[in-house]
């Protein structure tokens, strides 16, 4: 084993990570959006749209993350040419990120659903007799609170992704697993960069998950 | 104020309220008593359609909530309600809960609302409190709070559900007392308790329910008078409530 060859490597390397944390923070802030948004259509009285998501939900749990990313990947040029007419080349990182909202918009809902259901339901009762419209209650008096107490499920969730975003490698997008794998490769020493990029993930992800229980802690208090 | 008109509900096929017909009138004080479970919190959330019903108008200040119509947000912001376990808004301050109804519904500016929340928590006796969060304040300090929250956003009426029914007895009257002045100053309210003290001392009439029905509706003189000339359930009632 001999890890000399990693040193300058390091740039390269640096650039994939950057790549993978950029895939996870707007795929978490977008899954986070569209989640969101799909809790509030599952918890909705209308019949319609309740089933609509959750037939979503139900739906995007059921099927592999690998398959909706390489689905999307061809999916997506072809969605867009068939609405605008022309080719629209949208690239492996575009299609990587709709997949990433889309599936994980799946797993946030039922996080914001679950905030949502768990706050006494005489909160909404208080913000409706002051007046307030139920978009104005859900926005101002329930979300809010609602956040803070999943707050460390969202944060959970996130780390998750973190790790699944190395699935894009196989639409050739260069995140850090992709990087590390290969150069690697390309000198003949695959094993050593293997455990390297194994050891960021776990240093990263460990520390993140450290830092979600000690947040956990204060916001039980 | 207030005009309930045979307003009938039912959960399913259980009928929670049935042929309730009353009127409050502008500056009058209603008590509403009764056992539990005989509909009473049900029909005063009905008056600000909190609740929906199924047949029968409630008519708020010449406003039919039954009218398909009615901007219900719009009347609520005139309708003042505090509930049994005071729902003040954990994540905001006390001047924020007090303000941010003022600010969002009617519009007020920030420097407006505040001024009109500190001017009523000063009221209720909790000036000093302003910058804390509801979690830090005793049960009977929170609902002087919502009572001035409510108070903030000039309501025409009051509704009070069971207003003192989760407070440890010691802060009962600590409420009971901002009550009372608030119907000394001719605020009409429809008041749902057991408290008959304050019945007693401020209510113009006392409505007894029991099972989904007005059983008695009599000026407090009468109610608390003879009593019996009240309805057989109404003696029972107040036979185990009257005693301690």
């Amino acid at each position: 084993m001999d890890f000399s060859a990693i040193i300058p490597a390091l740039p390269g390397l640096a650039d994939g990570l950057w790549m993978t944390l950029k895939l996870m923070a707007l795929g978490v802030l977008g899954g986070v959006l569209l989640g969101t948004l799909l809790a509030l259509l599952r918890l909705s009285p209308n019949k319609l749209l309740a089933n609509f998501a959750a037939t979503y939900v139900n739906y995007f749990r059921s099927i592999p993350l690998l398959l909706v990313i390489t689905w999307f990947y061809f999916a997506v040029p072809f969605i867009l040419r068939w609405i605008t007419g022309e080719d629209t080349p949208v690239g492996a990182f575009a299609s990587c990120l709709v997949a990433f909202v889309m599936f994980e918009a799946a797993y946030f809902c039922e996080i914001v659903r679950a905030g949502i259901q768990a706050i006494p339901r005489g909160q909404m009762g208080a913000a409706s007799a002051l007046g307030m419209t139920y978009a104005q209650s859900m926005r101002l008096i329930i979300l809010p609170q609602a956040f803070r107490k999943m707050t460390p499920l969202l944060l959970q969730q996130s780390i998750i992704l973190f790790q699944d975003t190395s699935l894009v490698y196989t639409v050739g997008l260069m995140d850090f697993l992709n990087a590390a794998r290969s150069r690697g490769d390309i000198i003949g020493q695959a094993h050593e960069f293997l455990i390297f990029a194994g050891l960021v993930y776990f240093t990263l992800s460990f520390a993140a998950s450290q830092l979600v229980k000690h947040l956990q802690k204060r916001l039980a208090v | 104020m207030i005009s309930i008109q045979n307003v009938n509900k039912w959960y399913g096929d259980f009928q929670v309220l049935s042929d309730c017909s009353t009127e409050v009138k502008k500056g009058e004080v209603v008590v509403v008593c009764g056992p539990s479970g005989s509909g009473k919190s049900t029909l005063i959330k009905c008056v600000n359609a909190l609740e929906p019903f199924q047949k029968g108008d409630i008519v708020v200040d010449e406003t039919s909530i039954a009218d398909k119509k009615t901007d219900l947000p719009k009347l609520r912001s005139r309708v003042g309600m505090v509930f049994q376990h005071f729902e003040l808004f954990p994540h905001l301050s006390i001047t924020e809960n007090l303000c941010i109804a003022q600010v969002k519904v009617l519009g007020r500016s920030k420097a407006e609302a505040s001024k009109k929340g500190l001017a009523l928590l000063e009221r209720v006796g909790l000036a000093a409190h302003a910058h804390k969060h509801p979690g830090q304040l005793s049960g009977g300090q929170q609902q002087r709070v919502a009572i001035a929250r409510a108070l903030a956003m000039d309501p025409v009426v009051m509704l009070f559900d069971e207003p003192t029914s989760a407070l440890d007895p010691e802060m009962v009257n600590e409420v009971l007392d901002v009550m009372v002045q608030l119907a000394n100053e001719g605020m009409t309210m429809m008041c749902v308790t057991h408290e008959m003290g304050f019945a007693r001392k401020v209510a113009d009439r006392v409505i007894f329910m029991d099972a989904g029905k007005i059983v008695e509706d009599c000026p407090k003189e009468a109610f608390f008078g003879d009593l019996s000339a009240r309805s057989e359930r109404a003696q029972q009632f107040l036979a185990k409530i009257l005693q301690h």
